[in-house]
C-alpha cells in the first residue's frame, strides 16, 4: 500500500511565490560558452574538437568516456576558443570547451521520428544515451544506465520524479505546466522499456494545479497515474519519493531498480523525450533565477554552457546587494562565491539571497534536543553521527549506519544550536566512499532538486 | 561585481529555532506553575525563586569568566535550570539554600562536567537530592503561613483522606512549584503546542506509574487513589519538565519509551514501598544514568535497512 509521504522531513519557507506565476522566458547567450567536461557523474568527456574549429549548434563536442559517462554538445554555433581549465559551480577547475558563439544558431540536422514505436528498445536506449542525458535534478548520472537495468521486465513502476521539494525553484513546476504532454509522452517512452511496468506522476500536493492538468491529459493512459504527494523536504530524494509512491524502501547501497523502480526527473523525461522523438541533443533546461536579491525572479531556458551573469542580467540584476549566491536548492545546492561561471546539465536554478543564515548564526554547544532525530529521513541520530565524524570515529560512524545518511540538511536546518551536522557527516562520508571505491560502482545519491 | 559572496557547504538556510528561544520557551511555560507558588505561599516563594535564578545564572556566569571561556548564560539554560531548583524547594526553606543549590547544580553538576549539553544528570534535580540529603529536616519542612501537616502524598501513604479537588488546583502544601497539577499541564500544553516537547515521555511516565501504582499500591484500580498519587508531589513537574529535560534523555524515540516506563516504574517503587512518599526526583536522576545503554539498545533501524540486503 502506498503511503502518499515518508517519515521524518521538514516545512522550510518555500519561496516559490516569487517565481511561479511568471512563464519561461528562452534567454540567448551574449558571451563565450563554457562547456566543463565533467557535468555528469562518471569519467570526464573527451573533446572531439580543437581550438579554431567551427562549430554548429548542436553539433558533438565531446565524446562519452567509459561506461558512466556522458557526451556533451554546443549549443551555438561559433569556433573553439580554448580548451583550458574553467571554475565550475563547486568551486573546482574543471577542464572545459570555450566557444565563442557567433550568434547565428546555425544549427546540425537532426533525425527525428513519427512515432517511437517505429524504433526497438535498444534504439530508444542507444538515442538518449547519444544525446548525452544526464539525471537534471541535480545528480547527473548518465540516463541511459537507469533505463538498462539487469532484468527490465522486473521494473515495476518508473516514476516521474515531479515533487520539487526544494524551497524556491519551480522551474519542474513551468514546465508541467506549459508543458505536460512532453513530460507524458517522455513517460510513455520510458514505459516502451519495461512491459511490466506502470507510471507514476509524483507531484507534491502544493502544486495542484498542475495535478489537475496531468490528470487531464492522462485519463486515457491507462498505464500512467498522478499521485498527490504530501509536501514536504526531502520528498523529492529518491528514496523518499519511492517510498512515499510504492511503499518499498531501498538504503544506500541499494539502486532503485532493486526494488523494482526507474526514478527520472521532469527535465530529464523532457529531455528523453527530445533525445528519442526529435533527436535533438541534450541542449537546454530550465533554469529558476531567484532569491530576494533578484529584480525580476522567473525561469529561464537556458542553452547550457550560458554564464550566470547573462542569467542574472536576464532576471533584470540585482535590486540589492546578495550576500549569498547558490547554484540549486538552498537544502543542496552549491553556494558559489562569484558569478562567474557556466550553467551545466544539473543547474537547476540560481539562488540570490540578501542574508545569509549560516554566517549569521554561530554553532553553540548540542543540547540534545533529538530534533535531527525527529527529521531525519534516513532514520539515524545525526547528533551521534556528527559527532563520530569530528572525532574520525570510523567504525562507530559505520555501525550507527552513517553511510545511510542522503545529506539532504534536514539535520542541519532544525538543529537549534545551528550545529553544522549535515555538513560533517557529508565530509566523513565522502572520505568513507573515496575508500570504498575499489570497487567502482558508482550510485546516484542526492535527493533530486 | 568585485565583493566576493559567502560560501559555505548545504544546507544554506537555518530554522528560525534556537537554543535561547527553545529555553525561553520553557522558561515561559514554568511561568505559571511559578505564579501559583507565589500566590500559594506568598512572598517567600518569590524571594526564594529569585534568590535560586540569580544563583544559577551568576554561578555560570562567573565560572565562564573565570576560566576564560565564551560567556553562554544568553541561552536562559541557566534561567531553567535555576527555576526548576526553586520550584522543587519548600518555601520555608532559608534563601541560602536555594544559593547553594543553584550554585551546586551549575558549578558541579553542569560546568565541570563540560558545560550545557554534557551533563549527565538534571542538574535542577541533582541539586535537589543533593540538598534533601545534606539539608532533610529543611528539606522536608513543608509547614509556612499558609499550611500545616503533612503535604498530601505524605497523607496518602499514612491512609489520611486527601481532598482530590484542593490537590488538583493546588490549594496545598508542598514545593513551590508542585503543587498546582491545572499550572502546570497549562506550561506544558504550551510546550507540546509548540513542538518542544513530546508526549512520548510524560505520556509513557505517567502511564507506566499508573498501571503500577493500580497493582502494587495496595488499593487496585481505584481512582481516588490513583487521582491523588498522579496530583500529588512532583509527578507531574518531573514528568512534563524534569524528564523531558534534552540533555539528559534519550535522543532516540524508542529510547524515550523506555525510559519513560522506567521513570514510571522507579517512581511506583520509591512512592509505595520507600520510606518516603516522594520519589519523582530520585527515579530521575537514575534514569539519568541509564540513557547511554537506553540509547545503546534503542537505536532506529535506518531508512531501507529492514529486510534490505547491504553490499
Amino acid at each position: 500500500m502506498a503511503k502518499l509521504t515518508f517519515v521524518g522531513g521538514i516545512h522550510p519557507y518555500d519561496g516559490k511565490d516569487m517565481s511561479k506565476d511568471k512563464p519561461i522566458k528562452a534567454v540567448l547567450p551574449k558571451g563565450d560558452l563554457v562547456y566543463p567536461l565533467s557535468q555528469h557523474i562518471g569519467a570526464p568527456a573527451t573533446p572531439i574538437v580543437a581550438k579554431g574549429d567551427r562549430v554548429l549548434t548542436g553539433q558533438k563536442i565531446a565524446e562519452a568516456s567509459g561506461f558512466v559517462s556522458a557526451p556533451i554538445y554546443a549549443t551555438v554555433s561559433g569556433t573553439v576558443k580554448a580548451i583550458e581549465p574553467r571554475r565550475v559551480v563547486t568551486g573546482d577547475n574543471v577542464m572545459s570547451i570555450i566557444i565563442e558563439n557567433d550568434g547565428e544558431y546555425e544549427e546540425v540536422e537532426y533525425s527525428p521520428v513519427e512515432s517511437a514505436d517505429q524504433l526497438s528498445k535498444e534504439e530508444i536506449i542507444g538515442r538518449v544515451k547519444e544525446a548525452g542525458v544526464v539525471g537534471m535534478g541535480g545528480a547527473g548520472f548518465p540516463t541511459f544506465i537507469k533505463l538498462s537495468p539487469k532484468e527490465p521486465e522486473k521494473i515495476d513502476y518508473v516514476i516521474a520524479n515531479c515533487a520539487e521539494c526544494e524551497p524556491y525553484l519551480t522551474s519542474d513546476y513551468r514546465r508541467m505546466l506549459e508543458e505536460p504532454e512532453k513530460l507524458v509522452e517522455g513517460m510513455k517512452i520510458m514505459l516502451r522499456l519495461f512491459d511490466n511496468a506502470r507510471g507514476i506522476l509524483a507531484v507534491e500536493d502544493n502544486k495542484p494545479d498542475c495535478i489537475e492538468l496531468l490528470k487531464k491529459i492522462t485519463k486515457d493512459e491507462t498505464r500512467i497515474n498522478v499521485k498527490a504527494l504530501k509536501t514536504k523536504y526531502p520528498q523529492g530524494a529518491e528514496r523518499q519519493i519511492i517510498y512515499a509512491t510504492t511503499g518499498r524502501s531501498i538504503n544506500s547501497s541499494m539502486l532503485p531498480a532493486d526494488a523494482g523502480c526507474v526514478v527520472d526527473n521532469v527535465d530529464t523525461i523532457v529531455a528523453i523525450y527530445h533525445a528519442v522523438m526529435l533527436g535533438k541533443p541534450l541542449m537546454n533546461r530550465i533554469v529558476t533565477v531567484t532569491g530576494d536579491a533578484v529584480a525580476d525572479p522567473r525561469n529561464f531556458i537556458v542553452r547550457i554552457g550560458t554564464n550566470y551573469h547573462e542569467l542574472v542580467e536576464e532576471a533584470g540584476g540585482f535590486k540589492e546587494q546578495p550576500v549569498k549566491i547558490v547554484s540549486g536548492g538552498p537544502m543542496m545546492g552549491f553556494g558559489i562565491f562569484d558569478l562567474d561561471v557556466p550553467t551545466t546539465k544539473t543547474a537547476s536554478a540560481l539562488l540570490c539571497l540578501t542574508q545569509d543564515d549560516v554566517s549569521k548564526m554561530e554553532p553553540s554547544a548540542c543540547i540534545n534536543c533529538g530534533k535531527c532525530v525527529e527529521v531525519c529521513p534516513g532514520r539515524v541520530v545525526p547528533r551521534k553521527l556528527a559527532d563520530f565524524a569530528e572525532h574520525y570515529d570510523e567504525e562507530a560512524f559505520l555501525a550507527h549506519n552513517g553511510m545511510e545518511c542522503c545529506e539532504c540538511g534536514c539535520c542541519s536546518f532544525v538543529c537549534p544550536a545551528k550545529r553544522p551536522l549535515t555538513q560533517t557527516i557529508k565530509s566523513m562520508r565522502k572520505m568513507q566512499l573515496a575508500k570504498r571505491n575499489k570497487k567502482p560502482a558508482p550510485k546516484q545519491e542526492k535527493a533530486k532538486a | 561585481m568585485s565583493d566576493l559572496m559567502k560560501v559555505s557547504s548545504n544546507p544554506h538556510v537555518r530554522s528560525k529555532v534556537t537554543t535561547s528561544s527553545i529555553m525561553m520557551m520553557v522558561v515561559i511555560a514554568l511561568l505559571p506553575a511559578a505564579g501559583f507558588g507565589i500566590y500559594n505561599f506568598g512572598i517567600d516563594a518569590l524571594i526564594l525563586i529569585v534568590v535560586t535564578v540569580a544563583s544559577t545564572v551568576l554561578t555560570e556566569f562567573a565560572y565562564e569568566k573565570l576560566m576564560k571561556k565564551k560567556v553562554t548564560i544568553g541561552d536562559y539554560s541557566a534561567v531553567v535550570t535555576g527555576l526548576l531548583l526553586a520550584l522543587n524547594l519548600p518555601s520555608s526553606a532559608p534563601w541560602w539554600i536555594g544559593a547553594l543549590g543553584g550554585i551546586f547544580a551549575i558549578l558541579v553538576v553542569k560546568m565541570l562536567f563540560g558545560g550545557l549539553g554534557q551533563n549527565f544528570m538534571n542538574p535542577a534535580l541533582a541539586a535537589r537530592c543533593f540538598l534533601l540529603i545534606s539539608f532533610t529536616s529543611i528539606m522536608t519542612n513543608f509547614e509556612c503561613d499558609t499550611y500545616t501537616g503533612a503535604t498530601p502524598l505524605a497523607a496518602l501513604k499514612s491512609g489520611e483522606p486527601v481532598d482530590i479537588l484542593s490537590m488538583v488546583i493546588g490549594r496545598t502544601s508542598g514545593t513551590i512549584g508542585e503543587t498546582s497539577m491545572i499550572a502546570i499541564v497549562l506550561g506544558a500544553c504550551f510546550l507540546i503546542l509548540l513542538g518542544v516537547i513530546d508526549l512520548r515521555i510524560p505520556g509513557s511516565y505517567i502511564a507506566s506509574f499508573v498501571i503500577f501504582a493500580c497493582l502494587f499500591g495496595g488499593h487496585g484500580f481505584d481512582p481516588a487513589y490513583i487521582s491523588a498519587q498522579l496530583a500529588g508531589g512532583g509527578l507531574m513537574l518531573g514528568a512534563f519538565f524534569m524528564a523531558t529535560d534534552y540533555v539528559t534523555r534519550p535522543i532516540t524515540k524508542n529510547g524515550q519509551y523506555v525510559y519513560g516506563i522506567l521513570l514510571g516504574i522507579l517512581t511506583g517503587i520509591f512512592r509505595i514501598f520507600g520510606p518516603s512518599s516522594e520519589g519523582v526526583s530520585y527515579a530521575i536522576i537514575i534514569g539519568n544514568l541509564l540513557v547511554p545503554l537506553i540509547e545503546k539498545i534503542t537505536l532506529p533501524t535506518a531508512f531501507g535497512m529492514k529486510g534490505g540486503k547491504r553490499a
